[in-house]
C-alpha cells in the first residue's frame, strides 16, 4: 500500500481528525480515540474482524447509520458519528 | 411418564402452550407433544401483534376478549417477551379510505374498543416519517406487539409450573380415539386430545378445512424512532380478505429493539419455505410507498411461515365432531398470537364444562363437519410437511 | 452479492445501487473469515482478529510503538506478528494454542514445501517476541478498552499489559452464498469436482470454501475454475496434479492446528457470545440446538447474521448452524425491493 502524505480531514463526533489518504473510517475513529459503537447492553465496541463481517465497526457516516467503517475509505469532509 | 393423561395437546406453539397452561391451571393432567422446538413454527414466523380486528363480529369478539387477557397478563410477562402497547394506526391515503376509518371507529366503539380518528396533521405528528400527505388514520391505542417465541416459551413454563409436561421433540403421526400416535411407534393416551399444530393440523385430520397460507417478513437493523406505532394500510382489508390471489400489504411494526418489522404477504399454493424474491420485492415496494425512508434502512433478515387459514377466516376452536376425543385449536390464520389466550380459555371451558365468557358458537369446528368442499375453498389432500424458519 | 433469485442471475449491491448480473458461469471465491472464540473480556476495544489487526493496520490504524499480543492458532499468527512488527509494533507474545509437538510435526511435513517453510522461518526471525505453545488468552481486562491479558499454558498463568490483542482461531470458510444457491455442502465445505464445479450447474467454487488451504492452493483452484468456466478443460486439467500435491499440506494444516477441547471451557456464563445482540454463554447453554437458542435468546439475529457467534456455537456446543436466506448479507431495503434495475451481461462474478 502506498501511504502518501496527502492528509484527509474529516470529523468524528464533531472533532476534526486528520488521516493519511487511504485510511479507513474505522482507523480514523480509533485514531480519534472513540469506540465505534455501543452494544445493545451499552458496552463500548471496536472493530473485530477488519473485513466487513462482524459489524462491530458500524458508525453513521453523513447521517446514514449502520455503515461498516472498516470497508469505507475516508473522504474529505466526512461527518462520522459513532453509534 | 404417566401413560394416561386428561389432555394431550399436540403442538407447543403459542396456541398449544396457552392451552396447556389453561388446562393445567384448572387441574387437568396435561401433556404437550412437540415435534421441534417450543414456538418454532408459525409462532416464530409471525409478526407478533395483539390486535383487535373487525372482519366479522365473531372475529371482533374473539380478538377483543383475547386482547383483554393479554393486557391482564402484561405485568407478569418477562422482558424478553417484549410486550409493548405501541397501538395501531390504520392509515388512510384518501377520503375514500377515511370513510373506512370512520366506519371502523363506529364498529370498534360498538364493541367497547376505544379508538381515535387522526386528521392529516395529527397523523404527521404521530408518525413523521410516513409519506405525505396522508388523509388521516384510526388510532387504536390498546393494540400491542410481542416477541412470540419467548411468549410461547413463557406460557409453556407457566404450564409446567402448574404441572403440565412437555414431551419432545417427538413427532405426532396420528390422533383419534383417545390416542396420540408418535413416530417412534409409541402412543400417548388421553381423555381428550387438543390438536394445536397450526397449518399442519390438516396432516393429522385431513378432513378439517385448514390450508397453508404462506407469508413473508423482512426485519431491519435498529432504527429507534423511525416508526412509533404499528402501521397498517386500509387496503390491507381488501388484500387480506381475498382467498385466492397472492397479495401484499403495507404493515410495519416498531419492535422494542428499535428494529422495524416489515410485512406482509399472503399466498396460497406455495408450500415451500423458500423466500420468493418477487414477493419480497412487492412487499417492500409497498412499504417504501408508505414509508419512503425505509428504503435507506439496512434489511438484515427475511423469512417465511405458514398461517393456518380457514374458509370463513375464523379459527376452529372446540370439539371436532369426527372424533369425540378430539378438540381443535387451529385455523387462526394471522391472529394466532392475539387469540391464543382466548382460544385456551374456550378449550379449557369445553374440557371442564365451564361456561365461556363469549359465545363459542362461531368458532366450533362443527360448522364444517361433513363438508368435503366449501364454496371457493377446495379442501386439499394431506400436505407435505414443510419447515417454517424464523 | 446477496441473492440468487433464479438460475443464471445474481443480485448484488454496489454502494446504494442494486445490480442484477446475468451469468453463464458463476465462480464463487468467497474466501474465509476468522474463527473467534469467546473468553471473558473478549469484547473490549483493542481486541480484534489476528487477520483483523493486520487488515486494520493496512487500513491506516497506527500500531507503531503499541504493545501487541498475537494469539489463536494457525500460520497466520506468525505472519500477522511479522507484519505489525514491521509497522513498528512491539509484539510482546505470540500464543499458539496447538502444542509444540504438533508444530514440529507440521514443520516436518512442510519439508516438501521449502518455500512455505522458509517463509515461516523468516516471519519468526522478524519478530523478537517469545512464542508460546499450548497457550491462549483466558481473560482480558481494561477500563473501556484493553489493558491487560491473562495468558495460560498447561504449566502457568501470567498477565501481560498490552494495547492490542490480535486473536483468531484459524479460519471458517464462507459458504453462505454457496448454500443460498443450493450447492451441496459436505463437512462444512462446498463440494466440488476436480474442475471446481459444484453440484449446481454452471456454478464453480475455488479457494477456502472448498477447504482451508492457504493462498497457493487458492491460486491453483482459481486457475482451474477460471479455465474450466471458460471451457478450457484440458488446460485446467494441467493444474489438477498440482492441486492434488497440495492436498497433503491442507491435511497437515488441519491436523496441526486442531483446536484443543479445553478451549470449549474458555467462556464463563457471563461471557458474551453473540456480539450483535449481547447474548451470554450462560443463556445459550440451556438450549439443545441453534434454532431453539436463536429464537429464545436472539443469538445470531443481528446484522452479522450469526457469522461470528454461529461459528463459535458450532465449536462450543456442537450445534449445527443452518438456514441461509436472502439477503446473504444485510442490504438496503431499497435493494431488496427492486426486482430489477440494472442488468449486465457478464460471464463471472461473485
Amino acid at each position: 500500500m502506498r501511504e502518501e502524505m496527502r492528509p484527509v480531514l474529516l470529523t468524528v463526533n464533531g472533532r476534526s481528525v486528520e488521516v493519511a489518504e487511504g485510511t479507513t473510517v474505522a482507523a480514523a475513529v480509533l485514531i480519534s480515540g472513540a469506540p465505534t459503537r455501543r452494544s445493545v447492553s451499552g458496552e463500548a465496541r471496536a472493530p473485530l474482524c477488519g473485513m466487513g463481517i462482524c459489524f462491530e465497526c458500524r458508525v453513521a457516516i453523513d447521517g446514514r447509520p449502520h455503515q461498516r467503517s472498516c470497508q469505507i475509505v475516508c473522504a474529505a469532509g466526512m461527518d462520522v458519528r459513532t453509534l | 411418564m404417566s401413560d394416561s393423561w386428561d389432555v394431550v395437546v399436540v403442538g407447543a406453539g403459542i396456541v398449544g402452550a396457552a392451552c396447556a397452561r389453561e388446562c393445567a391451571s384448572r387441574g387437568l393432567r396435561t401433556v404437550v407433544v412437540e415435534g421441534s422446538v417450543v414456538g418454532g413454527g408459525a409462532t416464530a414466523a409471525g409478526m407478533g401483534h395483539i390486535v383487535v380486528m373487525d372482519d366479522s363480529p365473531a372475529q371482533l369478539a374473539l380478538t377483543r376478549y383475547s386482547q383483554d387477557l393479554w393486557a391482564h397478563l402484561a405485568e407478569r410477562l418477562p422482558a424478553n417477551v417484549e410486550f409493548e402497547t405501541c397501538g395501531t394506526l390504520w392509515v388512510a391515503l384518501d377520503e375514500e379510505e377515511m370513510e373506512e376509518v370512520r366506519r371502523k371507529r363506529a364498529v370498534y366503539a360498538s364493541a367497547g374498543v376505544a379508538s381515535e380518528i387522526l386528521d392529516s396533521d395529527a397523523l404527521e405528528e404521530a408518525e413523521p416519517h410516513l409519506r405525505r400527505p396522508m388523509a388521516g388514520a384510526l388510532l387504536v391505542r390498546s393494540d400491542a406487539v410481542i416477541y412470540p417465541p419467548c411468549a410461547a416459551a413463557w406460557l409453556m413454563e407457566e404450564a409446567m409450573r402448574a404441572g403440565a409436561v412437555l414431551s419432545g421433540p417427538r413427532r405426532v403421526v396420528g390422533v383419534g380415539a383417545g390416542r396420540v400416535r408418535l413416530d417412534d411407534r409409541s402412543e400417548l393416551r388421553g381423555g381428550r386430545i387438543v390438536v394445536a399444530c397450526g397449518a399442519e393440523s390438516a396432516e393429522l385430520l385431513p378432513e378439517i378445512p385448514v390450508r397453508k397460507r404462506k407469508g413473508h417478513l423482512v426485519i431491519t437493523d435498529r432504527y429507534p424512532g423511525l416508526v412509533r406505532h404499528q402501521l397498517v394500510e386500509l387496503g390491507y382489508l381488501k388484500s387480506a380478505h381475498s382467498l385466492t390471489a397472492d397479495s401484499v400489504a403495507f404493515n410495519v411494526q416498531p419492535r422494542k429493539t428499535g428494529q422495524v418489522l416489515i410485512g406482509s404477504s399472503r399466498q396460497f399454493g406455495d408450500e415451500g419455505a423458500a423466500v420468493r424474491t418477487e414477493i419480497v420485492s412487492a412487499m417492500l415496494e409497498r412499504a417504501q410507498f408508505y414509508l419512503p425512508e425505509i428504503g435507506a434502512c439496512s434489511a438484515i433478515r427475511t423469512w417465511t411461515g405458514f398461517r393456518a387459514a380457514t374458509p370463513d377466516k375464523l379459527p376452529l376452536i372446540g370439539r371436532w365432531p369426527g372424533d369425540e376425543t378430539v378438540l381443535l385449536a387451529t385455523g387462526h390464520e394471522g391472529l394466532g398470537i392475539t387469540t391464543s389466550l382466548a382460544t385456551a380459555r374456550l378449550i379449557a371451558d369445553a374440557l371442564t364444562g365451564a361456561t365461556s365468557e363469549i359465545s363459542t358458537q362461531p368458532y366450533l369446528p362443527a360448522r364444517f363437519f361433513g363438508e368435503r368442499r366449501v364454496a371457493g375453498f377446495e379442501v386439499d389432500p394431506p400436505q407435505q410437511r414443510s419447515e417454517v424458519h424464523a | 452479492m446477496f441473492d440468487h433469485p433464479s438460475a443464471g442471475v445474481v443480485a448484488a449491491e454496489k454502494g446504494n445501487e442494486r445490480l442484477e448480473l446475468r451469468y453463464g458461469k458463476l465462480i464463487l471465491a468467497t474466501g474465509a473469515r476468522e474463527l473467534f472464540l469467546p473468553f471473558p473480556g473478549w469484547t473490549l476495544p483493542g481486541i480484534c482478529g489476528a487477520g483483523g489487526l493486520d487488515a486494520m493496520a493496512r487500513g491506516g490504524l497506527p500500531v507503531s510503538g503499541k504493545r501487541v499480543v498475537v494469539a489463536g492458532t494457525g500460520p497466520l499468527l506468525l505472519a500477522v506478528a511479522a507484519h505489525v512488527a514491521a509497522r513498528g509494533a512491539k509484539v510482546v507474545a505470540i500464543c499458539e494454542q496447538a502444542p509444540l509437538r504438533s508444530l514440529i510435526q507440521f514443520a516436518g511435513r512442510m519439508l516438501g514445501q521449502p518455500a512455505k517453510l522458509a517463509q515461516g522461518i523468516r516471519y519468526r526471525w522478524a519478530v523478537r517476541a517469545p512464542m508460546y505453545f499450548g497457550c491462549w488468552p483466558v481473560e482480558a481486562r481494561g477500563d473501556g478498552a484493553l489493558e491487560k491479558v491473562t495468558l495460560r499454558t498447561r504449566l502457568r498463568r501470567w498477565t501481560v499489559t498490552c494495547d492490542f490483542l490480535a486473536c483468531g482461531f484459524h479460519l471458517v470458510p464462507n459458504t453462505e452464498l454457496a448454500q443460498l444457491i443450493g450447492c451441496r455442502i459436505e463437512d462444512g465445505l462446498v463440494a466440488v469436482d476436480e474442475m471446481q464445479r459444484t453440484s449446481v450447474e454452471n456454478v464453480l467454487c475455488a479457494g477456502e470454501p472448498t477447504g482451508i488451504g492457504g493462498v497457493e492452493m487458492a491460486v491453483i483452484e482459481g486457475q482451474i475454475a477460471g479455465l474450466a468456466a471458460a471451457g478450457a478443460l484440458n488446460e485446467a486439467g494441467k493444474f489438477v496434479p498440482r492441486r492434488r500435491k497440495m492436498l497433503g499440506f491442507v491435511r497437515a494444516l488441519r491436523e496441526a492446528f486442531v483446536l484443543d477441547p479445553e478451549l470449549r471451557r474458555l467462556a464463563s456464563d457471563a461471557t458474551i457470545v453473540c456480539r450483535c445482540e449481547d447474548v451470554v454463554y450462560g443463556d445459550l447453554r440451556r438450549y439443545s440446538g441453534w434454532r431453539d437458542a436463536k429464537l429464545q435468546t436472539r443469538c445470531g439475529m443481528g446484522p452479522c447474521q450469526g457469522r461470528i457467534c454461529g461459528a463459535a456455537a458450532e465449536f462450543l456446543f456442537g450445534w449445527c448452524v443452518e438456514g441461509v436466506r436472502p439477503p446473504a448479507f444485510p442490504v438496503l431495503v431499497a435493494s431488496l425491493a427492486t426486482a430489477s434495475t440494472v442488468s449486465e451481461e457478464v460471464q463471472e462474478g461473485s
